[in-house]
This record gives C-alpha cells, structure tokens and sequence, in this order.
C-alpha cells in the first residue's frame, strides 16, 4: 500500500459544558512508499488512535485528504461502509460480541456482510482457528476465554474475510507479557504471509522487526517518519530521541 | 442447582404460600366472616368472562406497549430534535398523570373525536400508550447501557446501521432490560382493572358485578386476586428462565 495523508485534522468537542473543542489531530501529512507494515508510535494522547479510526473508516476527519494507492479515503456513510467492508479493525478492548460464541463472532461479518452460508462460513474459519490454537474454544462466550485469546479471536474476525488492510489499535495494551506474546506473535506471522497492516503499538522492539515504515504521532502532528532502522539509530527531532530513551530504557 | 436443593426449595415456598393463606382465614375468622362460596360459584362463568378480555386486552396492550417502548428509545437516540421531543413530552405526560385521568380524557374525549367506538380497542390503546412510556424510558436505559466498543466492533466488520442494532445492539439490550421489563408487564396486567372506569367488562368490573348482586365481597375478590396471580406469576418465571438462558458475561 502506499498511504498519502495530506494535513489530516480532527476536533472533538471539549468535555464538560461550555463547547469549545479540542483538536486532536493539526494537520497530520505523511507519504509512504509502497510498504507492507506501517506502525505508528508516539505518546499517548498524541493522535495515534484517533488517526487508526480515521483510516479505518470508523470516524471522518473535520479536514485534510487520505488516499490508499492513489484512492482517496470517502467520507460519505455509504463509501465508508464499503470501505470497513474491505479491510479489518482489531481494537485495544477486542471488542467481541459477548452475547455471541467466539465462533458466532467468527461467522457474523462472514453470513451477514459477506453473504456466505453457514457452512460455507464454518468451513472457511475452521482452519485458522485450528492454526492460532483456537479450535478447543470456538464455542466458548467472550468472558470465558482469556484476555490473549480474545484478542486473537477479535484479530481473526478481522481477518476472515480477507481484507486488503488491517488495523490494529493497540492489540496488545490490555494484556499481561504472556498473552502480549501470543498475540504479537500471531501479528508477525500474518506480516510474514504478506498481509498488509497498520499497526498502533507501544511494543517498540516489535515495531522495529515488523515495520517497513514507522511514524511518529506527537501532538496531533506526524513529527517524524521513515524506514525501520533509520527511526530508530538516527532520530529526526529531539522529542522523538527523547521519547525512544524513555520508552526503550 | 442439585435435585434436594430444588425440593427443598419448593418445599420452603409452599409453607410461606400456606402461611400467607392462613393469615387471611385467621383474619377472616376474627371478624366472624360467614362464606357464602355457593352464591358466587352461580357467577363463575361471568368470572371467565372478564379473565379473558383481561388476558386479550393485556395481550395487545404488552405488544402495543413493547413495540412504543423500543420505536421511542430509538427515537431519543436519533439526532432528530423534532422527533426527541416527541418522545421526551410523551413520556412526561404519560409518567405525570393518572391511569385513571388518562382513560378518561383519552376515551370519552380523544376516542369519541376520531370516532373509535370500540371501547376494548380504545381501552387497548390506551393502556399500550400508558405502559409504552415507561417502556421507553426501560429501553432507552438498555440502549445507553451497550458500550461504544460494542457499536465500534459492529462498524468495523462492515456491519449496516440497521444490522448493528438488530444483530448486535438488540440482543445485549434485551437481556439488560429483561427483569424490569417483565415487572412492567405485569403492573401492565394489574393496571387493566382500571379499565372498568369506561364501561369494559374486564375481570375487575365483573367481580364487583358479582359482588354487588351476591353481597359476598371476599368471595369476590379473592378469585380476582387469584386471577391475577396466575396471569402474573407465570410471567415472573419465564423472565427468570429467559434471564437464566440469556446470561453471559459482559
């Protein structure tokens, strides 16, 4: 994918009474070369997951231009529905429908979007579920299953249906070192098939060994940008040197 | 839930049943009550009269009262200020004032000036009408209830607006709001005897019709208390066994 963002802003209201707004993302621009694995990095409450949401078309940015291949991003309801459709979101709570099995979360998008039938649906997922270690707990609700493995069935229900990007905000910010393990893991196997992601994460050593390109979020801006290694041995600004001392002391 | 547990369960119900039972007798015995079963079983078939249009009448008034309760929640979330407001007077209105004021302004006023001379349709709609404002307010609070994460996750995997709500949203909500709304059912049930203020033979006006020609009142209105019971308690055990069924942890 080659991702082009050209002064992307987002304002949301401010909480408490009185209006006002406060704006999230100042004009975020970056241009990527045609890269597989995009991770974007930075502080918290810097814009990293109000910008995934953008990108995934779960929010429509107040201005600025995004284009995926040289295709602009819609902000229509219509065009963004079509676009959710053709790629995944994983989120940071998982988000599983707990009133569903883990299997019956597998099959929704895939009977109800997608239009396979059930056995059609059942078949296609019986494979992943068996290679991700899944299978013994198909038939389990969300609240009996681990954090580690909810998160990984929330990343294969964004994954069955084949999607060209998927979207992973913060997968691993929930869980304990064992289950960020297996849910990393499963991560750097879907990159070394060739899947293409962006990937919001605080795991720099994993950032580093995934990512073709990292970004920088700080401050509502891309402040810096560019091929793994070079990120990280040769910081462009002081704020992002500092911020790699801290989070990799 | 093991078998002895169950019976023991059962076993200990049936004593508070028969304990409550024998305080009315004692109650009754300490005023010298002379029963009089004979001169009101002449009347029963007048009895089953008014349970069954109390049964039908309650019907359509719980699938009137279900289907205002879920279309106005949705209303109050949509962004339609025309239509909140609607909604929000509605509400108040109906929550502020009395069954009783309601069932007449709404019958001899509203009814009679579109022409309804129905009165068991009338009474139907009132009641629907009635209950369905406290249904709103039940719904609206099982809607807000369903985390952000939940309309998120429904988005991202390509649902429509109208499949989130009806595959995902729905679902959790109506586990939410399945206890308080069975307890509004069966209010729904009891408050069906008002509708003996216009003229509709229900179960109430007819045990106050066999009362008033046998001078028998408890003989009266014990059955219609019973009627009402086995009307109402079923009702709490499908609730429990729906509850039961639906749970999963959120």
């Amino acid at each position: 994918m080659k991702l082009v963002l050209d002064g992307v802003r987002q304002r949301f209201p401010a909480a408490g009474r009185g209006g006002g707004s406060v704006e999230v993302l100042r004009g975020c621009s970056l241009a990527t070369g045609d890269i597989r694995t995009l991770v974007l990095v930075g502080p918290s409450g810097g814009g990293k997951s109000t910008l995934l949401r953008i990108l995934a078309g779960l929010d429509v940015p107040c201005g600025g231009a995004i284009s995926f291949d040289g295709a602009a991003l819609p902000r229509d309801a219509r065009g963004r529905l079509a676009w959710r459709r053709r790629v995944g979101t994983v989120f940071q709570a998982y988000n599983l429908f707990p009133h569903l099995t883990a299997l019956d979360n597998l099959l929704l998008p895939l009977v109800h979007v997608h239009r396979l039938s059930r056995r059609e649906a059942r078949e296609r997922v019986r494979e992943p579920l068996a290679r991700f270690g899944l299978a013994d707990h198909a038939h389990k609700r969300p609240g009996q299953l681990s954090g580690g493995q909810k998160q990984r069935i929330a990343i294969l229900r964004a994954l069955v249906v084949e999607p060209s990007i998927l979207f992973l905000d913060e997968p691993t910010s929930a869980l304990d070192p064992e289950m960020t393990a297996e849910v990393l893991e499963m991560i750097r196997e879907l990159r070394d098939q060739g899947r293409q992601l962006v990937l919001v994460t605080h795991q720099m050593r994993f950032a580093r060994k995934v990512a073709d390109e990292i970004a920088f979020v700080a401050d509502g801006v891309i402040e810096a940008h560019g091929p793994a290694d070079a990120f990280f041995d040769q910081p462009a600004t002081p704020r992002l040197a500092r911020f790699l001392e801290t989070v990799l002391a | 839930m093991t078998r002895v547990m169950q019976a023991r369960r059962i076993a200990v119900h049936a004593a508070v049943v028969a304990a409550y039972a024998g305080l009315i007798w004692l109650a009754a015995a300490r005023v010298d009550y002379a029963w009089n079963w004979e001169g009101v079983w002449e009347y029963r078939e007048m009895f089953l009269k008014g349970w069954l249009a109390t049964v039908v009448i309650s019907l359509a008034a719980l699938v009137g009262s279900g289907l205002i309760g879920v279309l106005g929640a949705v209303c109050l979330q949509s962004r339609s200020l025309v239509l909140e407001a609607v909604v929000r007077v509605y509400v108040e209105l109906i929550r502020g004032t009395p069954l009783l004021v309601q069932l007449l302004i709404g019958f001899y006023l509203v009814a009679t000036a579109i022409g309804l001379e129905n009165r068991y349709v009338a009474g139907a709609l009132i009641l629907s009408l009635f209950s369905g404002a406290y249904m709103v307010e039940i719904f609206r609070g099982g809607l807000a209830a369903i985390p952000r994460g939940q309309h998120d996750a429904a988005a991202a995997i390509g649902l429509s607006p109208w499949q989130s709500f009806w595959l995902v949203v729905l679902p959790q909500a109506a586990r939410i709001v399945l206890p308080p709304v069975a307890g509004q059912l069966a209010s729904l049930i009891k408050d069906s005897s008002l509708l003996s203020v216009i003229a509709i033979s229900e179960f109430t006006l007819a045990a106050q019709e066999v009362n008033s020609f046998t001078y028998s009142s408890l003989e009266s209105y014990l059955p219609l208390a019973a009627g009402y019971l086995m009307l109402t308690l079923p009702l709490s055990w499908i609730a429990g066994l729906l509850e039961r069924r639906f749970h999963f942890e959120a």
